[in-house]
């Protein structure tokens, strides 16, 4: 879970790569605050497809000890996790309930 | 060994020749016989490539830009509603720095739907950081991916090579196929130092703030300064293999002509004709043939043009309420150095034939005159 947030910089533009990759700057940028659904996951019915961790578009769910783990300081609540589940043990939750 | 061929075989001829890996295109007239070619050479197996048929241009450009993103030569060919359509993705290949080579087949835009030649749909495209280089005869257009592939590695942004419809594409020349293993010499394989790669995982493209944005800007902008030097360079080399030269411009008897014709493409061809009957009877003209537009030769076209009394800019092309985008580019490295009048001529839009007499209308429709007492002139249009 513990993500390393800080994003890569350069002090010269030398030190620039001709094009951008890999700058993390999404990683210093948490779009939590975002999100008015919350995915929680029912682990009993979980069968580990990992099916919710391919689909999330902001990679923010983790693959920890066999499990799925939503990274909510990251997670905006689309809910194409609930969505794409097979067994449907992802229910979307109004935030603040 | 020499052949015989069409101006869009000899793309063909010069992307294979070039080793090519991936290839993405969707057909379009007047550029379809470019890619039916390629795909009979790559499904004979005498040229080792990835021939992918995509369902548009926009997705024929998306697959060169993931072909090049890993590594791989990557080529495609077009022409006017195709190349709007991969707009955006022209953008995103520059910015990307990725040394794609592109033909585009100068057709002119819709609507009115047309085939024919005119150069507004590459000339739209002047600002998405592609080089672009203008040719006037198959020979050249072959020599030129060659080239192009060069200088797009070296500096690491894209080429477009640009013909016109049919006067070009569609017209067969006697062309010199280099010899493949001279070409391997002159083009080794491209190793690309920043390729995708599963062992050494990174994200391309991401989010950068305004704190990093500018600084890419100005080395995309560096990498076209750099690019002035390497198409000279290479212009250079490429003679001493081959035996023929391609500078950012091709002057004709600029030295001591009083009026210049600046013309590109095929227009040029027929520019030289009118100059040597005029010539014949004291008129001293010259002409100036653009072939490179991005980078833009500031220093050659000031030097070619220093001589002149009269300069005439004969655009193929319309910027709607300005002027010919040519005229806009030569005017511009002009101001501040040269006093010159500059005339500008809109010519041939849609395939419109430019003839010798077209040329002697102009001369006379500028005549005695000191300045230009208009903005823009139409030559042979319809009263």
């Amino acid at each position: 879970m513990a993500k390393d947030r800080k994003k890569i910089d350069f002090k010269k533009m030398e030190e620039l790569p001709p094009m951008v990759m890999s700058l993390r700057s999404m990683a210093a940028n948490p779009t939590g605050s975002w999100r008015n659904l919350k995915p929680v996951i029912d682990l009993s019915q979980c069968i580990q497809c990992t099916i919710c961790w391919k689909f999330c578009p902001d990679a923010a769910i983790d693959w920890i000890d066999d499990n799925p783990v939503i990274n909510l300081d990251f997670c905006k609540g689309c809910g194409i996790c609930a969505e794409e589940c097979p067994k449907k043990c992802i229910e979307m939750i109004k935030e603040g309930k | 060994m020499k052949k015989v061929m069409m101006g869009n075989h000899a793309i063909s001829y010069g992307a294979t020749l070039s080793r090519v890996q991936v290839i993405a295109a969707y057909p379009i007239t007047p550029q379809t016989q470019v890619v039916e070619l390629l795909s009979e050479i790559v499904a004979d197996q005498k040229l080792k490539a990835e021939f992918i048929k995509v369902e548009s241009e926009h997705s024929a450009m998306a697959a060169c830009i993931g072909a090049s993103s890993a590594g791989a030569r990557a080529f495609t060919a077009t022409s006017a509603q195709g190349l709007a359509l991969m707009h955006e993705l022209l953008h995103w290949a520059a910015g990307a720095r990725l040394p794609i080579v592109m033909a585009n087949i100068n057709r002119a835009m819709a609507p009115p739907w047309t085939i024919w030649s005119d150069q507004n749909d590459s000339l739209s495209q002047r600002d998405t950081g592609w080089m672009q280089f203008y040719c006037q005869s198959n020979q050249e257009v072959l020599d030129s991916v060659i080239i192009a592939y060069k200088v797009a590695e070296k500096v690491l942004m894209p080429v477009m090579i640009i013909l016109d419809a049919f006067s070009l594409s569609h017209t067969y020349e006697s062309v010199d196929i280099p010899d493949q293993a001279l070409v391997d010499k002159y083009l080794p394989p491209f190793d690309y130092k920043y390729k995708l790669d599963v062992q050494n995982p990174h994200t391309y493209g991401g989010l950068t703030t305004p704190e990093w944005y500018m600084e890419f800007r100005i080395k995309m902008h560096e990498a076209m300064d750099q690019a002035l030097v390497e198409i000279k360079k290479e212009a250079v080399a490429f003679k001493k293999v081959f035996g023929r030269y391609y500078d950012t411009v091709d002057p004709y008897m600029v030295d001591d002509a009083e009026t210049v014709l600046v013309t590109s493409g095929t227009a040029a061809s027929t520019a030289r004709y009118a100059v040597d009957q005029l010539r014949a009877k004291g008129n001293k003209v010259g002409n100036l043939r653009m072939r490179v537009l991005r980078p833009f030769p500031f220093a050659d076209v000031r030097e070619q043009l220093k001589n002149a009394k009269k300069v005439i800019i004969v655009d193929r092309d319309i910027s709607y309420g300005y002027h010919g985008i040519w005229a806009q580019e030569v005017k511009s490295a002009l101001y501040g150095h040269s006093q010159v009048p500059v005339w500008n001529f809109i010519a041939g839009l849609g395939g419109r034939d430019i003839f010798p007499e077209t040329f002697y209308d102009i001369i006379a429709q500028v005549g005695k005159k000191k300045k230009p007492d208009q903005e823009l002139y139409w030559v042979e249009v319809k009263k």
